[in-house]
């Protein structure tokens, strides 16, 4: 049930193509009209015969609103003029031929580049050159296409103005009957009512189906208990440095120098990298007397000073120390800590100081830590303050 | 008035002769001659010269070059003058090499952060400078040769030290990345080796110090391997995008995909003409 308003022919003959049911009862409902549809009046422009709705002198409305119907029709240039159609064919063929080439360059790419057999860098450009064809190949392949067609489609296909009408959505009355006994048949068949064991069973294994949701939560415990708590630090285990292993004299380590350390021993741990990411701390030297913290200066060694790398916000690697100001960064979200206070927070989010590591020297002279740390690394937790 | 008149024209006269063409250069040649003479009478002997080992020659020519360049902001002993800038007694030939043949002294201008430019001594008279400063304390010499050849370098260990130290500031292919309040660590594609090994050494302005005692000298090589190799390597996965990670990724994808997309619905949706 369409109906073709505008033939698009080149030349804008204005004659209607109508299907014979142009004016029937349903197409005049959703047009709101009583027979007098728009679309009949042709290439003309026109919006209905009747007179426009104003207000008359009275400020009253009037009873109906005709129906403006649909605008008047744009020709498109390829449609009047035969050139500009011929122009619209060769770029849709350009695209069409862009396409193929990409095609070829995928095809001659895929053959000609051959990683295999290479090594090095020589691989390495292989791989990257061959990457940049194949796609570069296969995007114009597809793109193009699309291009072609869609510009295809919108300046020498056909463009009226089409009105479709929709069909209503309920269902005949003899239809719905059906249903109705088919449905009231196949309980009766089922005999539900009838076979209570069948029922009882069905029940039966229903209900303790969504157990099978709630039983995984599981995986989410158990608790951490107080593992969060406590690292692989104790008293009078070396720092070695991270990753290559090596115990720290504290006489090497340079003023304004920074170390990343970790527990001597660390990987036997049952759970090494658990271990590390708990462990893992910053040393730094800093001018003894720049340390103004009576607590820091009493777990320091000669201006060498031990903190948590675990950023108390969510846990980053607290990593970037600036040497001149003494400031040390979280590169996640610019926590800033000042060494020479104790690690307080001096911007950002973070809620608390890095905790301090205890330092002492072995009788050989290595640093050691004197104790674990003294409060939970890292980011808060529910069970933080039950230590 | 007419009491006046006579001394009023002699200062005038004689106002006229001190401004003469030839009197600033007539100063200027008093000037370099006084400090000269000076420079003869009072020059070090050549003790600290024979301990730097460089030769007497080499030290003043650095010693000249420093008080008429650096003197200004480091004082006239090198000592230092405040904010202005730090003492350069004990950086040692290395902390010199690196701020001087990076360009980033003479500073163009004091900012957040002393910026990197064109060289603008000649290399000997950056290692004249070098070993004058040197001659002041001891301190970290300049790496030979032998000791910035990463040809040997373990480039694995390399990589995974670089991670460790340096990736979070100067991010991990080595592009560099910002700091705090305007500061930020610059890229390493195009610094070499010996400057790399100087600022592990030194540890330049924001940079913290990575001293032989607690990063080897084999170490400081096998990362300087690390980051040549990776900087000279291609990148397999198609455009690199300044290896800078997410940020120019997502600015691509956003800006250009995405920019492209909506291009294309545009154009899906306007009508022909």
């Amino acid at each position: 049930m369409t109906e073709r308003i505008h033939d698009g022919t080149a030349g804008g003959t204005d004659d209607v193509q109508g299907s014979p049911d142009t004016t029937d009862s349903s197409n005049s409902a959703l047009m709101g009209t009583e027979g007098t549809s728009a679309p009949g009046a042709g290439g003309d422009g026109a919006h209905g015969d009747g007179e426009l709705a104003t207000r008359d002198g009275h400020g009253e409305l009037p009873a109906r609103f005709e129906n403006p119907g649909l605008p008047a029709h744009v020709y498109r240039r390829s449609d009047i003029d035969p050139k500009a159609a011929i122009r619209r064919e060769r770029e849709v063929a350009t695209f069409f031929g862009l396409s193929t080439l990409g095609t070829v360059l995928f095809i001659v790419a895929y053959f000609a580049i051959k990683p295999a057999g290479k090594s090095g860098t020589d691989l390495l450009d292989a791989v990257s050159l061959s990457t940049k064809l194949l796609g570069l190949g296969l995007g114009l392949a597809l793109f193009c296409i699309g291009v072609g067609a869609i510009h295809w489609a919108k300046t020498l296909m056909p463009d009226d103005e089409v009105v479709a009408v929709r069909k209503p959505m309920r269902s005949s009355d003899e239809d719905r009957a059906d249903a109705v006994a088919a449905l009231k048949d196949g309980a009766a068949g089922a005999g539900l009512g009838r076979r209570k064991l069948i029922r009882n069973s069905l029940l039966g294994a229903l209900a303790p189906l969504g157990l099978l949701a709630i039983i995984p939560l599981r995986d989410l415990g158990p608790l951490p208990g107080a593992s969060l708590a406590y690292t692989a630090w104790k008293p009078g285990r070396r720092l070695v440095t991270d990753p290559t292993g090596r115990p720290i004299k504290a006489a090497d380590v340079p003023i304004g120098g920074v170390i990343h350390v970790q527990p001597e021993g660390i990987d036997d741990a049952e759970h090494p990298i658990d271990e590390r990411a708990k462990a893992t701390t910053l040393v730094i030297r800093l001018e003894p007397d720049e340390i103004t913290d009576p607590k820091q200066k009493k777990w320091a060694v000669d201006g060498i000073v031990a903190y948590s790398k675990v950023c108390t916000h969510v846990g980053c690697p607290v990593g970037l120390y600036e040497q001149q100001t003494h400031h040390l960064l979280c590169p996640c979200h610019q926590s800033t800590f000042d060494v020479t206070k104790d690690c307080a927070v001096i911007f950002g989010p973070a809620a608390r100081p890095l905790p301090q590591l205890p330092l002492a020297v072995d009788s050989q002279g290595y640093l050691v830590s004197s104790e674990d740390f003294q409060e939970p690394i890292g980011p808060s937790f529910w069970e933080r303050g039950e230590r | 008035m007419t009491r006046l008149s006579k001394p009023l024209a002699v200062l005038r006269a004689l106002s006229r002769r001190r401004r003469h063409r030839l009197a600033p250069l007539l100063l200027l040649l008093l000037a370099l001659g006084t400090t000269g003479g000076a420079y003869a009478a009072f020059a070090p002997t050549g003790d600290a010269a024979a301990a730097a080992g460089a030769s007497t020659q080499t030290l003043a020519q650095g010693r000249l070059l420093y008080l008429k360049n650096c003197a200004t902001c480091h004082g006239l002993n090198a000592e230092g003058s405040g904010t202005d800038g730090p003492s350069l007694i004990g950086v040692g030939a290395a902390a010199v090499d690196f701020q001087v043949g990076t360009g980033r002294m003479p500073a163009k201008e004091l900012g957040a952060q002393i910026q990197a430019k064109r060289q603008f001594f000649t290399d000997g008279q950056i290692s004249a400078m070098a070993a004058y400063v040197a001659s002041l304390a001891p301190g970290p010499a300049i790496p030979s040769e032998e000791d910035v050849n990463y040809s040997d370098a373990n480039i694995a260990e390399g990589g995974e030290i670089y991670r460790t130290n340096c990736a979070m500031c100067h991010n991990f292919a080595g592009s560099g990345g910002a700091l705090t309040r305007g500061k930020y660590a610059p890229s390493l594609k195009k610094t070499t080796p010996t400057h790399m090994y100087e600022a592990m050494l030194t540890g330049p302005q924001s940079m913290p110090v990575f001293g032989d005692g607690t990063m080897t000298p084999e170490e400081k090589r096998d990362i300087i391997g690390f980051l040549k190799t990776t900087s000279a390597e291609p990148s397999p996965g198609g455009l690199a995008l300044g290896k800078i990670g997410p940020v120019s990724e997502g600015a691509v994808g956003w800006l250009v995909g995405l920019g492209a997309l909506i291009g294309c619905a545009v154009w899906l949706g306007a009508k022909a003409r």
